[in-house]
């Protein structure tokens, strides 16, 4: 007979494992998947995690690209991890992440054609502004009226869609534009671009917030009283209030950091490699950025590791669909798989297997 | 009466390091409901499950009208008639009544007979309930009925209630006692478990009563007053303290008629709770379990605010204070449980020393932690009580009940607190521990702290305290001085007779 036996503590060999094993097992049955597509399973993986990085033909495009697609993975699974250490669920960064987009494009936007050095300065801030203040609509209902914030924040995300689709046929439209939907490009605008810092890199200054935002959550979690106050109401919740911590503004807190830097992903991603506000500049980071963030074991390092990781399965998936002819759904089927392996093999962290017969119970 | 229906013979069981039922044997006679009464850890709950088949004893013989009863399983004491309506129900909050009674049977009928059959049971017995309910919007008590219907349904020659009052509104009580009645009156036998005195003499034709798992007595409750039911209760086992000599100081903790109500339908509300507590005293509180102890401590420590005006601490209001400025201001407190209240399970005993101690340590600088300097604090606290751990590093439930109580509590008294309150501070801990643990709360009280100690070890309560009140149902007595205290006056403190003292007094 086979059973699971708790550990006394977690294993550490196990947090620092299963993200690989994850991997691993990804790459495996992924392969299998490639096969029944009719691609040559290891033409497939190695497309995927090698060639974006060391093939001649593509790696120039494409290295660049892992920092821009980083960026903002990183940014937000940063701001989603806080809360998920004291267990405030906010899924809706995606919707977060579209309205800090909105909020800082129609602050610079306002101010249309100035060239003032402090334009993009006040984008970044209103962006920051617009993913915190729609992180508080959860926020507020769950310390006030006890909602779920898992369902609050994941309904705003259609609710943001709507608006993102209403304003960039609308209120934010190119007056220039002919009539298509769609912003002003802020690329072209010098005042309000985000642009590569340093040339065929890919750093933009949303890549430096991410960094800076991986360092400052590191701080916070292992030496700040508030991140010990987090993680306190995320281990014990009754523990946390006999300390002293106050579990409303813990929520307010985490959800609104993970808001304001969702926001902040949301306003350069479309001052940057995106350019402008469209129905579809959102590609889905701020649902991805819930795999990076368990995938990085909700620790800043970890999750700088796999920000990078799950870029690297962006790239190669398209290179993917357009050297072997995949769908572009097994991609998403890939990076879906990748967290159900971690969470599978998560268990081993917490639990030990035990073959043979047991004590009676 | 006859032939009893049930009767119990040397009934013995042992579990690792305690013997829970050690020799018991009494009858229960058919139509009589029999009261089985003892302080929590009597060995109440483990008589009953070996009558129910959960339990199998070590020795000793039971048997039901005449022939050798020994269920290995409920099922099999379901056959020959028991039925047991537990304390903590099982039952699906989003099915109905009749759907959940269908669950606990083995051979259910359709759901619509059933439902009539509910009906009809309910409607003879008094206990209104509509089968087609969702089971989550009922309330406790209505909850409980489905579980009496759901017994009464198989027709049971016993019925076993454990402790079913303890959910009850009085009203409620009223008609389960009517409920009762009328099922002795049909020739049912009842064993009904309880602590609370008044119950069992309105409603018991005999009680036995078990005490630290040995039969004390089997006596008829009407003919015994409540007094002696306390005392068989209890018992006088511990040997009554010396008089202390105390110079009480000024007074640090006061609470004025402290009301709170229960935060939730297992909690007990606290109901005009008043004490004081001065310098150099320790202040015993004693009572069985759930009758408010953890509500009092919640209030105390600053978990729960209280309304204004009804917590003092040398003499400034402190009741709309949160844990965090109580602390500051030397009002320290340790929670009864050790996991997931006064300790996280999954952090290490540093972070756990945190958890009290950041600031009165000086543990955080601007908002950061200096983790050295919260490690010395957790060695100083693991070496002071000898507590057993690989690390300061190990996570506290890695640790052994009894040694993380000894760091919970030596984390509060190496803080040096004004007033410290404790709630069963030596609960789990091995004697030479325990003995350590009241030693250090001595000659915390000697340095000049206030002490308040709620406990349901009475030994441990007249060993240090100075005064000794008793919670009952979210009520505390008047605190008596432990030189002055007699058995009976503990007894009687502890069930909540002091009204029924009246009661006595008028023939």
């Amino acid at each position: 007979m086979i059973r699971l036996e708790k550990r006394p503590q977690p294993s550490r060999l196990w947090t620092l494992l299963s993200p690989i094993l994850a991997v691993l097992l990804t790459m495996v049955v992924g392969g299998f998947l490639f096969a029944v597509l009719g691609a040559d399973p290891f033409e497939a993986i190695r497309t995927i995690f090698w060639d974006p990085l060391f093939n001649p033909q593509f790696a120039a495009y494409s290295r660049p690209q892992l920092l821009v697609k980083a960026g903002p993975l990183i940014l937000i699974a940063i701001g989603l991890s806080i809360g998920f250490r004291a267990g405030i669920w906010n899924i809706g960064a995606e919707g977060q992440y579209i309205m800090g987009a909105v909020a800082g494009a129609a602050a610079g936007l306002a101010l249309y054609p100035s060239e003032s050095p402090l334009i993009f300065p006040l984008m970044v801030l209103a962006g920051a502004l617009g993913g915190w203040a729609w992180a508080m609509i959860p926020a507020i209902l769950k310390t006030r009226f006890g909602t779920n914030e898992i369902l609050v924040s994941l309904m705003l995300v259609y609710v943001a869609e709507s608006i993102l689709a209403s304003v960039s046929s609308g209120l934010l439209r190119n007056p220039e534009g002919m009539g298509f939907p769609g912003s002003r490009n802020f690329r072209e605008w010098e005042a309000a671009a985000n642009l590569e810092i340093f040339a065929d890199t890919g750093m933009h200054w949303g890549v430096v917030a991410a960094f800076i935002a991986v360092i400052g959550a590191y701080v916070l979690m292992a030496r700040h009283i508030q991140g010990f106050n987090i993680r306190l109401s995320g281990e014990a919740p009754r523990a946390a209030r006999f300390s002293g911590v106050n579990p409303a503004r813990v929520v307010i807190f985490c959800l609104g950091t993970a808001g304001a830097l969702a926001g902040l992903a949301g306003l350069f991603e479309v001052t940057g490699p995106a350019g402008q506000i469209s129905i579809d500049f959102n590609s889905g980071y701020g649902f991805t950025a819930i795999i990076v963030a368990f995938l990085g074991r909700l620790h800043p390092v970890g999750i700088l590791l796999a920000g990078l990781l799950m870029a690297l399965t962006y790239i190669g998936g398209e290179l993917a669909q357009l050297m072997l002819g995949v769908p572009g759904a097994s991609i998403q089927l890939f990076q879906g798989m990748l967290l159900f392996f971690l969470l599978g093999v998560d268990v081993f962290t917490n639990y030990r297997i035990r073959i043979g017969q047991g004590v009676a119970a | 009466m006859g032939q009893p229906l049930l009767s119990l013979r040397g009934l013995t069981k042992a579990y690792p390091g305690v013997v829970a039922n050690d020799d018991v044997s009494f009858e229960i006679g058919r139509g009589e409901i029999h009261a089985l009464l003892g302080e929590n850890g009597a060995g109440k709950s483990t008589l009953v499950k070996m009558i129910y088949g959960l339990v199998k004893p070590d020795a000793g013989q039971m048997e039901m009208a005449g022939s050798a009863f020994a269920p290995s399983e409920p099922a099999e004491a379901r056959r020959a008639g028991v039925a047991m309506v537990f304390q903590h129900f099982s039952l699906f909050d989003a099915l109905s009544v009749a759907e959940n009674v269908a669950l606990g049977m083995e051979t259910p009928a359709k759901t619509r007979d059933l439902a009539r059959q509910i009906r009809e049971v309910s409607e003879a017995y008094g206990l209104p309930l509509d089968p087609y309910r969702t089971v989550g919007t009922l309330s406790a008590g209505e909850r409980q009925r489905v579980e009496i219907i759901r017994c009464l349904l198989q027709d049971p020659r016993l019925l076993i209630m454990d402790e079913p009052t303890s959910v009850l509104t009085p009203q409620e009580v009223e008609i389960l006692f009517e409920t009762l009645r009328k099922l002795r009156s049909e020739g049912t036998s009842i064993l009904y478990i309880s602590h609370k005195l008044e119950e069992i003499r309105a409603l018991c034709d005999t009680a036995t009563i078990l005490r630290l798992g040995q039969k004390v007595a089997t006596c008829t409750p009407a003919e015994t007053t409540a007094r002696e039911l306390a005392e068989m209760m209890v018992g006088s086992s511990f040997a009554t303290p010396a008089a202390k000599t105390t110079t009480p100081g000024e007074v640090l903790l006061e609470t004025r008629q402290l009301s709170l109500p229960a935060p939730d339908a297992f909690a007990t509300p606290l109901r005009a709770v008043s004490l004081s507590l001065r310098a150099g005293e320790v202040l015993g509180i004693g009572g069985v379990a759930g009758n408010g102890q953890d509500e009092l401590l919640a209030a105390l420590s600053g978990e729960r605010l209280a309304p204004r005006g009804t917590i003092f601490f040398k003499g400034g209001d402190v009741s709309r204070m949160g844990p965090v400025v109580r602390r500051d201001a030397g009002l320290l407190s340790g929670p009864e449980e050790r996991l997931g209240h006064a300790a996280a399970p999954n952090m290490s005993l540093v972070e756990n020393g945190v958890l009290t101690a950041a600031r009165r340590e000086g543990l955080v600088r601007n908002g950061f932690i200096d983790w050295s300097g919260a490690a010395r604090f957790s060695e100083r606290v693991i070496e002071r009580f000898d507590v057993r751990t690989p690390s300061a590093q190990t996570a506290a439930r890695a640790l052994s009940g009894g040694n993380l109580q000894k760091y919970v509590i030596g984390r509060e008294i190496l803080q040096n607190p004004e007033v410290l309150v404790v709630n069963q501070p030596t609960w789990g801990v091995d004697a030479a521990a325990a003995a350590a643990i009241r030693q250090a709360l001595l000659d915390l009280a000697a340095q000049g702290a206030g002490i308040l100690v709620i406990s349901q070890d009475l030994d441990e309560l007249l060993e240090i305290s100075d005064r000794f009140a008793a919670l009952n149902e979210g009520r505390l007595s008047e605190a008596r001085p432990v030189a002055e205290l007699t058995i009976e006056k503990i007894g009687l403190m502890m069930g909540g007779a002091h009204d029924m003292e009246v009661a006595d007094a008028q023939p």
